[in-house]
């Protein structure tokens, strides 16, 4: 029987390998419900920190934070990069690094320089092999990312736009839009994008306790950190949906290639039972 | 009586939202009492209860780590910290990511990643022609 054993193998380790696509696939099923279920959370707070930062916008205050005056000459960017930390969820991270060297490449050519944030593992194994500047990272954020594990990357970047080390800033994430579609975003942070609404008819300001330098700083700061916060989220709820959907599909594969290979073995089996026969008769015509 | 509507929000979780007859919070300046026609201000806030005097003459007691209190004419805004908060305390988290960064260019074992990925990468097609052998010796 030629090859008999050997596609009987090959079938035994196509099963094990759908076995392990099937429970990623389920895994990342559960997950993907709690991953949603934090970004709705954390979405009121993101909602009413854009309304402060919109009030603030059109208070006419004397004093201006850096984080709202456009630069007129822009020698180095910043990206705040967010990715998984495992592997196995299809294009998304091939995707979202494809769109953003595309900016860095733009923006090298025109002799910007660009700083690197890396959030997650796949980021920053990717990013230090390129010719980019990597300032800060971190990496394995779990199921639940806190606000306090992203303070120190988002510092990072905050002190050199203050210092006027980078000039622009922006976020680079997937946009959880449904189950089927993540989209690869890149927004700009700072300078703080100016809003488009119209300005209120009347002039108007806060009273700043203590000061307004003090308390601005402080509010743009949150403002910066919940924005990188909800990308992480969306972020993570991206990764299970892709994660479900690229091993549901390895999942069918391996069903077809199990399929096929199971009836190249019945053929063979078929085969080795005709040859079998028909050497017996042989002989026995021969006697 | 006059009330104000008044929301209490944490990055991870929205805390309260209702119309209130005042908001009593403890700012970096001193305790705040902000009623509904309050002139707009911004402060933050230091680690301390907010007190919610409810529209049926009730109270409510939120503990908050700090953050931003906003008054606007129709709204009172708490956009609570969850997180423990310190200058020194950001300054080490800012350094260890800059460790982070500074360790993974560091060692830069990538060739040898890419060893390992291009061996596994010719297992793979290997493994494909082997089913594309199989699968056009099954037509004829």
């Amino acid at each position: 029987m030629a090859g008999g054993r050997e596609i009987k193998t090959k079938i035994k380790s196509v099963q094990n390998t759908r076995k392990v696509t099937r429970a990623l696939e389920m895994v990342s099923a559960s997950k993907i419900r709690k991953a949603q279920d934090l970004m709705k959370a954390s979405r009121p707070y993101a909602r009413l920190m854009r309304q402060a930062i919109g009030h603030i916008a059109h208070a006419n205050s004397e004093y201006k934070h850096p984080f709202m005056i456009e630069r007129s000459e822009v020698k180095r960017v910043g990206f705040v990069v967010v990715s998984t930390d495992r592997g196995l969820c299809g294009g998304l991270n091939t995707n979202l690094f494809r769109s953003l060297l595309a900016q860095i490449r733009g923006w090298q050519d025109k002799g910007v320089e660009v700083d690197m944030v890396c959030i997650g593992q796949k980021a920053t194994s990717y990013f230090r092999r390129l010719k980019v500047n990597m300032v800060g990272s971190v990496t394995h954020l779990g199921e639940r990312p806190q606000v306090d594990q992203l303070i120190g990357v988002i510092k990072v970047v905050l002190d050199a736009y203050t210092e006027g080390r980078i000039d622009r800033l922006s976020l680079v994430y997937n946009d959880f839009v449904n189950t089927m579609t993540q989209k690869a975003t890149v927004d700009q942070l700072l300078p703080l994008p100016a809003s488009d609404e119209l300005a209120s008819t009347h002039a108007w300001d806060y009273i700043y306790e203590p000061d307004a330098a003090t308390v601005l700083d402080h509010v743009l700061t949150r403002y910066v950190e919940s924005l990188v916060y909800q990308a992480t989220l969306e972020n993570l709820a991206s990764e299970h949906a892709a994660r479900m959907v690229a091993m549901k599909s390895a999942s069918d594969n391996a069903t077809k290639a199990i399929g096929t290979l199971t009836l190249i073995y019945n053929k063979a089996r078929q085969a080795a039972i005709t040859q079998e026969i028909s050497e017996i008769v042989g002989g026995a015509a021969a006697v | 009586m006059s009330t104000i509507r008044c929301d209490i929000v944490s990055a991870e979780q929205e805390i309260f939202h209702g119309n209130v007859s005042m908001v009593i919070a403890t700012g970096e300046m001193g305790e705040l009492g902000i009623a509904p026609r309050h002139a707009p201000l911004i402060t933050r806030l230091k680690p301390g209860q907010v007190r919610l005097k409810l529209e049926n003459g009730d109270e409510q007691f939120f503990y908050v780590s700090g953050g931003i209190l906003e008054v606007q004419p129709q709204v009172v805004t708490v956009l609570a910290d969850t997180a423990m908060r310190a200058a020194d305390l950001d300054e080490a988290a800012a350094r260890k990511a800059k460790d982070d960064a500074e360790r993974a260019l560091a060692n830069r074992s990538t060739a040898i990643e890419i060893a390992d990925a291009q061996n596994q990468l010719a297992q793979a097609i290997a493994q494909l022609q082997a089913l594309e052998h199989l699968r056009r010796n099954l037509k004829h």
